[in-house]
């Protein structure tokens, strides 16, 4: 071994509370329980149509939240305010977002909360980080806490103070008579020594759009500075003085079985642990590297059965394989519909496997501490993750905690946590702390994909050009944003099979939720049908839209968009290259329209303007960043991301043949919030991805003539397109 | 066989007594504590492994280590001056250009190295300079525009 000095780990939010300091901490003030249940204020509508519930979970996860408690909100002896919620930070400032909606009710600074995320022994139960849920449902429950809490306060201060309520101001955390202001209290001396566990019936209305000072605000996001200065902990970065890096033997394909193993050579390497266990080869050592060259040195024989797909027939393997549909969005009768119909479109819409390829691989670090097991988590879900590892140790819930620091990029895909799995088993048994961080192959390999996925419409327009008939059969892709936005007669989904379960198996690979799963071709499909039959009337896209939709929101966004876009109609072809799509998501409306360039089937997009209603924008800035970021993701969704494979067997591997979007693939872009403080805000982090497939290949038809069936649109499919 | 390897670590003399075969990245994460750079790829294809070596951005997932003998590292621990951020630490803050971060240390340093050379860089350079660098959060417009605003200056 080298003269290593290993730094133990330290300075990581994640770490900054000790369970006794929390205990401590519980010793006084205010602690308000609340449930993600609880009912929004009453002064605020519930969103128009319908779409508050969470959507596209079925029942899944929930977790019977209207009993479950879901977060704290701490105001300590000292006056500090901690809030601790079970979600996580994976870069899309949900922190900062939370801070202000709790800082508002309170009426003290965003950046004086301590903000305590994904740890399961210090926050309460959350079912994970996904669904564009944070400031959506999660935010609406801790808004209706802190005013809870304030008004304890308010309460607790006028008895204090002997002045009636409605002559007390409250500011930056001090209560004082309004008449006299040296008549005083702050919220520190209110709650030292006490250890109250009020609760108030009715409860507190939480603020006005009007009285916002936080809410609608831009403050940058309260984890730049740890970010930009590298001490930002991650899974991967966590160290200890005897910490071992285990490297895994992997097969050579999904579905292979392992036929014999011959460690020799790799036991021979100084210093390397070797562990095999059922089902586990692992190697370990002090130095990943080392721990690395000695998993090469394992020689391994597989027996892998040879299943003749690619990605090009996949397609045709899945679809005799799916099961009985679900069914939804049902209005009118079909068959009336296709009688009612001049034209019927008849139309199949493919996209194959997609990777999250987050920057961050999956990590974990697991430590046992006594009967204690500790896991820093690279993980969107930390506590069915802490009921998954403590149900395979075979030791109680409590007795495994895991603490989700920084999140290099989720999307989804870290809903799994393999690697977590992995690192508990080792640690229990070398009885060291383990660290499993995934090569970027292992990554790709053992990746929760974006299963591939088949839409087919039928389509019908009546003798007047209005849509009378709308037959959407969605196989493997499930139903989010599959809502119907046009005001059609007779309409049916049918979903066969989705992205949550692959039970009984039949995607060679593990699939799972990709940054608004399942949407994406849905909406991709949808938006294409729409332009083929704006087309086939020779009518203006945009037009064709707004004749078919009642929907004020929508038709809100879409006219909003084509203004900034400097849109004029005209049917497509045009030759302009513009292409409009819209979706509904996570509660939020977005029309978004795409120019773009067409050379030698190359797809440049030069322009992109999003307008998104989400309700109230709690941080319009960051919600823009998202929008942006979203657009930027989608490129490559629309573009380039396909997952290449023989069998079971991943050909990608690596970013040089997984094209992810690129600065120069950049175009001009800009986001909208549409002001709409009649409306809780709504989901942020996804709805904007979800238009920008079908934006593209809109635009790549009104540019050149050829509609592009298949995601993504690669020259080589748009030029056989075109060549048909 | 290990090599005495000597050189200078975000301004301090630093030596080391490792196998110079192994990759600098892996010696900054785990000998030195140094886990700001960071693993994205090990193929040099991502960039979020970048460091200063020389005023010149390299990827330090392939690179030896004794490769720095008698060099002049930067890693992100070494950008701000104490608690003063470098210009282009504060504009990313303040433009927004971070999101989940992991990228982010990759980035600065990539750009930083790019204005050493270059104080007054256009925005066709910029894009043209951070193109492997690689951001999933779709961060771009914001890295662009926080670069910039310190090229202008």
């Amino acid at each position: 071994m080298q003269n290593k000095k290993p730094k133990t780990f330290e300075n990581s939010r994640a770490d900054i509370f000790e369970r006794r300091d929390f205990i401590k901490l519980l010793g006084g003030g205010v602690i308000i329980l609340f449930s993600a249940a609880s009912p929004l204020s009453a002064q605020q509508k519930p969103p128009a149509g319908g779409p508050g519930r969470p959507q596209g979970f079925g029942g899944f996860g929930m977790g019977g939240g209207a009993t479950d408690l879901n977060a704290y909100l701490k105001i300590g002896e000292d006056g500090k305010i901690t809030c601790f919620s079970g979600k996580i930070e994976q870069g899309q400032a949900n922190t900062t977002a939370l801070a202000q909606m709790a800082a508002e009710e309170l009426g003290v600074p965003h950046d004086s909360i301590t903000m305590i995320l994904g740890d399961t022994d210090l926050c309460p139960w959350d079912m994970g980080t996904f669904g564009s849920m944070s400031v959506r449902i999660f935010g609406a429950a801790l808004r209706s806490a802190a005013a809870e809490a304030k008004a304890i306060l308010m309460d607790m201060a006028s008895e204090q103070l002997k002045t009636p309520k409605d002559q007390l101001t409250c500011e930056n955390g001090v209560i004082f008579a309004t008449a006299d202001q040296k008549n005083k209290v702050t919220f520190a001396q209110l709650t030292k020594g006490q250890k109250i566990t009020r609760k108030l019936d009715p409860k507190p209305a939480v603020k006005r759009v009007s009285e916002f000072t936080i809410i609608g605000k831009s403050p940058v996001r309260i984890d730049g500075r740890a970010k930009v200065t590298g001490q930002a902990k991650y899974a991967c970065d966590i160290r200890f003085p005897d910490l071992l890096y285990a490297k895994l033997l992997r097969p050579p394909a999904h579905g292979a079985t392992l036929k014999n193993v011959d460690t020799s050579e790799a036991e021979k390497i100084p210093g390397v642990l070797v562990v095999r266990e059922e089902g586990m080869v692992a190697v370990l050592h002090p130095d990943p590297e080392i721990a690395e060259k000695a998993r090469t040195a394992i020689k391994a024989e597989y027996d892998v059965s040879p299943i003749n797909i690619d990605e090009s027939n996949i397609f045709d393997y899945l679809l005799p394989k799916a099961p009985k549909p679900q069914l939804s969005e049902r209005k009118g009768d079909l068959a009336v519909g296709e009688k009612a119909a001049a034209t019927v479109f008849e139309h199949t819409y493919l996209n194959g496997y997609g990777a999250h390829a987050t920057m961050e691989t999956h990590s974990a670090c697991a430590k046992m501490d006594g009967d204690k097991m500790t896991v820093w988590l690279g993980t969107q879900t930390p506590f069915p993750a802490q009921q998954e590892i403590a149900r395979q140790l075979k030791i109680p819930n409590e007795k495994v905690r895991i603490i989700a620091p920084y999140i290099g990029g989720g999307f989804g895909g870290k809903s799994p946590f393999p690697q977590g799995a992995e690192a508990v088993r080792l640690a229990k048994i070398t009885g060291k702390p383990v660290q499993v961080s995934f090569t970027r192959e292992e990554e790709f390999f053992y990746d929760s994909f974006r299963p591939a996925a088949v839409v087919k419409i039928k389509s019908g327009l009546d003798s007047a050009g209005n849509i009378c008939l709308f037959d959407n059969q969605i196989y493997f892709a499930g139903t989010r944003s599959a809502e119907q936005l046009y005001d059609v007669p007779n309409n049916l989904t049918s979903s066969y099979g989705g992205w949550m379960m692959d039970v009984p198996k039949i995607h060679p690979f593990n699939i799972g939720a990709w940054r608004a799963p399942g949407a994406n071709i849905n909406v991709f499909a949808r938006e294409s049908q729409i332009d083929i039959m704006a087309a086939k009337l020779k009518m203006d896209p945009l037009e064709f839209r707004l004749k078919n939709t009642s929907n004020a929101r929508l038709r809100r966004v879409l006219e909003l968009a084509a203004k900034s876009f400097g849109y004029t109609g005209a049917a497509g072809p045009s030759g302009r290259g513009f292409g409009i799509a819209c979706g509904l998501d996570a509660g939020s409306l977005v029309a978004e329209i795409a120019e773009v360039k067409v050379d030698k089937g190359r797809v440049r997009v030069k322009r992109f303007v999003a307008v998104q209603d989400m309700g109230i924008s709690v941080n319009p800035e960051g919600s823009k960043m998202q929008i942006e970021g979203c657009i930027m993701m989608g490129l490559g969704y629309a573009l380039s991301e396909d997952i290449h494979f023989r069998g079971g067997q991943l050909l990608t591997k690596n970013f040089h043949n997984y094209s992810l979007p690129r600065f120069s693939w950049m175009p001009e872009i800009e986001a909208i919030i549409v002001k709409n403080d009649e409306l809780d805000p709504q989901g942020g982090g996804e709805p904007a991805i979800v238009p920008v497939g079908a934006a593209i290949a809109n635009a790549v038809f009104d540019a050149i003539g050829v509609r592009v069936f298949q995601m993504p649109l690669t020259a080589e499919r748009i030029n056989a397109a075109a060549n048909k | 066989m290990n090599d005495k390897i000597r050189f200078k670590l975000n301004g301090k003399q630093t030596e080391l007594d490792v196998d110079g075969d192994r990759k600098l990245l892996w010696v900054l994460r785990t000998d030195l504590g140094l886990t700001g750079t960071k693993y994205g790829c090990g193929m040099s294809l991502c960039g979020a492994c970048t460091v200063v070596i020389n005023k010149e951005a390299v990827r330090s997932c392939m690179l030896p280590v004794r490769n720095v003998q008698g060099k002049e590292v930067l890693t992100i621990e070494g950008l701000a001056q104490g608690d003063k951020l470098h210009p282009l630490q504060q504009a990313f803050i303040d433009k927004g250009a971070v999101q989940c971060g992991y990228c982010t240390p990759g980035m600065l340093m990539n750009a930083y190295a790019m204005l050493l050379k270059n104080p007054k860089l256009t925005r066709d350079q910029i894009i043209a300079g951070m193109e492997n660098n690689l951001c999933r959060c779709g961060s771009h417009k914001r890295i662009v525009q926080a670069i910039e605003s310190v090229a202008k200056r």
